[in-house]
C-alpha cells in the first residue's frame, strides 16, 4: 500500500498560481448594490444547498446547468479540477448568482457556468462579465473558451460580446465546439458590458462575507418567472 | 342602442405561461364568468381577441374553441384580429352585439402566447403589422419606429431620457402592487440612468429607447363579461357602464403622416369616445394608456386631452400621473411592467379599470374613481380604440 497523501497528490491536478479576484460592487437597475467576490472551498456547501432545488427545473436549462455546476463545485471543493474559481453576486448578503471557470493553462481560460438566482436585473450578465474580467485583467490571459447550454446564454455571450468561433477546440462541457473571447474582443466590449467599482466600501464588504440563501420558494419563483393563474 | 355594462372581469398572471393557449383563455374567461355570477343567465356571444396564434401557436378559430371548451354552445362566436388593438376591438364588437340587441351577455376574452417563440421571432411577428413594402422589408420593427418617434418628440418638446425613465419607474412601482403583472421589480433612476452601471443594466434597444423603455414580451389572457344594464342591475353590485367607445385610423406607413409626432388616431378615437360618453378628458379619474414604449404614455396623455401638447412630461415629473396624483395613469403597471400579450392587452386594460371603478384594485386602488379611460394603440398608431367606463351610483 502506498502513502495515502502521495496518492492524493497524484489525484489532484497540478495548479498554477492564481491571484485572487478583487471584490467589486455593482449598482443594479433596482438601485440595490451587488457585491461580487470570490469564494473559497469552505463556502461550497452553501452554494450546493442553493443549487439543489434547481436540479429538476427544466425551464431555461436550469436542470443541466445546476447538475453540472453541482459537480464542478464538488470538484473544486475536493481538488479534482485544475485551477477552478467561483465568483458570487450577493445583494445584502443574499445570493443573487454565481459563475465559475478554470485555467486550461497560463494563457487560456475556460468558462464553465453562469447561474442567476435573482432574475430580471441582468445579474447573470454582470457576473459573466466579472468572470471575463478576472481572466483578462487579473489572470492576464489571452483568451477564454466558452460554450452556451441555453438560448439565453447564447444571446448573452455569443451575440452580445460577440464571441468568435473556435470550433477546432472541443469544450470540456459536452465536448462541443468552443467559442472564444479574445483580449481584443473583451476590451472592445468592456465599456458596455463590464461595470462595477472598487474598492468595495467596508460596510458593504462586511455584509457580503457570509452567504445568505434565499428561501427555496423564493428561488423557484424567481427562476420560474410568471405563470398563468386566475384571480 | 341600449346601455351595456361590464359585469365580470378576470385575467391570468401575465408573464411566461406553461399552460397551452386554450387553458390560458379558459382560466381568464372562467375568472370573469365567476365574477359575473350569472346564475341561470346564458352567455349568448363569445368574442376572442388575438393577434398571432395562427403564426405563433399554430392555432386558429379561437372563439369557436373557447365556446366549446367552456360549454357555452350554441353561443355565437368570433375571433378578432386588429393588431395590438385587438382587445379593445373585441370589446367594441361585444358592446355592439348587446347594444344592438343581437345578444344579452357576451364574453370578451383576449389572449396571446408570444413566448412560444424566441424574442427575435416575437419582434418580427409584431413587426408584421408595419407597411410591408415601405417599412417591413427594410427591417423596421416597433422598437425602431418608437425610437424614431421618441427622438423627434424629445427634440421638439424638451423631453429627456430622465422623463422616459420616470414613466418606467412609476409603472414598475405600480406593477409591484399588481399580482397579475409580468414584472415585479422596482427600478430606480440611479440603476437605469445615472449610475455608471446603467450602461449595462439598461442597454440601448433603439436609441434613444433603452431596455427599460420597452415593454416585455408576455403571455397572458384577460376577459370581461358584458351584459345589458337590466341584467347588471339584478346583480346588486356597483354597475360599470360602457359610456363611450371611439375608434380611428391613420396612415399605415408612419412616414406618410404630415407630422409624425401627431398621433391623430389617438386624438380622434379619444374625442369620439368622450363625445359618446358625454364627458371630457378632464372628467377622467384614472386611465390605462398603451405604454408599449415609455414615450407613448407621455404622447398619448397629451393626444387624448389630459394635458396640452408638450406638457405631458411636465405633469409626469410633477407626480400628477402617479398612483396618488390627480390623474393616475397605468395603475396596473401598464404594458411596461404588467406586460403586453398583444391580443390580451386591450381587454386587460378594461379589466383593470373595472376593478378600479368597483374599488377592488387592492393596494393600487385609485381613490373614488368614477370615470375611467383606456387607450388601446394598434399598429404604430394607425388603428386606435379608446374606451370610457363609468361607475353608476
Amino acid at each position: 500500500m502506498g502513502n495515502v497523501d502521495e496518492l492524493e497528490a497524484l489525484l489532484r491536478p497540478p495548479e498554477l498560481e492564481m491571484p485572487p479576484y478583487p471584490p467589486k460592487v455593482i449598482t443594479l437597475a433596482s438601485g440595490e448594490k451587488m457585491v461580487v467576490r470570490q469564494i473559497d472551498r469552505e463556502e461550497v456547501p452553501t452554494l450546493l444547498e442553493a443549487i439543489y432545488p434547481l436540479l429538476w427545473v427544466e425551464r431555461d436549462y436550469y436542470d443541466i446547468v445546476s447538475a453540472r455546476l453541482f459537480g464542478e463545485l464538488l470538484a473544486y471543493k475536493r481538488y479534482r479540477v485544475k485551477n477552478e474559481y467561483v465568483l458570487v453576486g450577493l445583494i445584502d448578503g443574499v445570493l443573487a448568482g454565481m459563475v465559475n471557470g478554470h485555467l486550461v493553462d497560463e494563457k487560456v481560460g475556460m468558462s464553465y457556468h453562469t447561474m442567476t438566482i435573482r432574475r430580471g436585473l441582468r445579474v447573470g450578465s454582470h457576473l459573466f462579465a466579472a468572470k471575463m474580467e478576472y481572466h483578462m485583467e487579473f489572470l492576464n490571459q489571452e483568451e477564454v473558451l466558452i460554450v452556451a447550454e441555453s438560448p439565453i446564454g447564447f444571446r448573452r455571450w455569443m451575440i452580445e460580446y460577440p464571441l468568435q468561433k473556435k470550433y477546432e477546440v472541443p469544450h470540456e462541457l459536452g465536448g462541443g465546439p468552443s467559442w472564444v473571447l479574445t483580449k481584443k474582443t473583451y476590451l472592445a466590449a468592456k465599456p458596455r458590458l463590464v461595470s462595477g467599482s472598487r474598492p468595495v466600501p467596508p460596510e458593504l464588504l462586511a455584509g457580503a462575507q457570509t452567504i445568505v440563501l434565499p428561501e427555496e420558494e423564493t428561488v423557484k419563483a424567481q427562476v420560474l418567472g410568471g405563470k398563468g393563474g386566475g384571480k | 342602442m341600449r346601455p351595456v355594462a361590464v359585469i365580470g372581469a378576470g385575467m391570468t398572471k401575465f408573464g411566461r405561461s406553461e399552460w397551452p393557449l386554450l387553458k390560458l383563455m379558459n382560466v381568464a374567461s372562467l375568472a370573469a364568468l365567476r365574477d359575473a355570477n350569472l346564475g341561470d343567465v346564458k352567455v349568448d356571444g363569445v368574442v376572442v381577441a388575438n393577434m398571432g396564434a395562427a403564426r405563433l401557436n399554430k392555432q386558429t378559430a379561437l372563439a369557436s374553441a373557447l365556446a366549446d371548451s367552456l360549454n357555452l354552445l350554441p353561443a355565437m362566436a368570433e375571433s378578432v384580429e386588429n393588431g395590438p388593438a385587438s382587445g379593445a376591438s373585441a370589446f367594441k364588437i361585444g358592446y355592439q352585439a348587446i347594444a344592438s340587441r343581437m345578444a344579452d351577455v357576451v364574453l370578451v376574452t383576449g389572449v396571446e402566447m408570444m413566448r412560444a417563440v424566441n424574442n427575435l421571432e416575437a419582434t418580427d411577428f409584431v413587426a408584421s403589422l408595419t407597411h410591408p413594402e415601405a417599412e417591413y422589408i427594410y427591417g423596421v420593427t416597433l422598437p425602431a419606429l418608437a425610437g424614431m418617434f421618441a427622438r423627434l418628440y424629445m427634440e421638439r418638446y424638451g423631453i429627456t431620457r430622465e422623463h422616459l425613465a420616470m414613466v418606467a419607474i412609476k409603472n414598475h412601482a405600480n406593477a409591484m402592487k399588481n399580482p397579475y403583472a409580468h414584472i415585479h421589480q422596482t427600478v430606480t433612476m440611479e440603476g437605469i440612468l445615472t449610475a455608471p452601471e446603467a450602461v449595462v443594466n439598461n442597454p440601448p434597444i433603439a436609441e434613444p429607447l433603452h431596455m427599460f423603455d420597452c415593454c416585455p414580451v408576455s403571455d397572458g389572457a384577460a376577459a370581461v363579461v358584458l351584459a345589458t344594464q337590466e341584467i347588471a342591475e339584478k346583480l346588486g353590485r356597483p354597475i360599470v357602464r360602457v359610456a363611450g367607445i371611439g375608434q380611428a385610423t391613420d396612415t399605415h406607413a408612419v412616414h406618410e403622416r404630415p407630422d409624425p409626432t401627431e398621433l391623430t388616431a389617438v386624438r380622434l378615437a379619444a374625442q369620439r369616445a368622450f363625445a359618446m360618453a358625454g364627458l371630457s378628458a378632464q372628467d377622467i379619474d384614472v386611465a390605462e394608456l398603451h405604454d408599449a414604449f415609455t414615450i407613448l404614455e407621455i404622447a398619448e396623455s397629451e393626444e387624448v386631452g389630459f394635458f396640452k401638447k408638450g406638457e405631458g412630461h411636465k405633469a409626469l415629473a410633477a407626480g400628477v400621473t402617479s398612483l396618488v396624483g390627480k390623474l393616475p395613469i397605468n395603475p396596473s403597471g401598464g404594458l411596461k411592467a404588467k406586460g403586453h400579450p398583444v391580443g390580451a392587452t386591450g381587454v386587460a386594460q378594461l379589466v383593470e379599470l373595472t376593478w378600479q371603478l368597483r374599488g377592488e384594485a387592492g393596494e393600487r386602488q385609485v381613490e373614488s374613481a368614477k370615470n375611467a379611460f383606456a387607450c388601446n394603440f394598434g399598429g404604430f398608431g394607425n388603428n386606435v380604440v379608446a374606451t370610457v367606463l363609468t361607475r353608476e351610483g
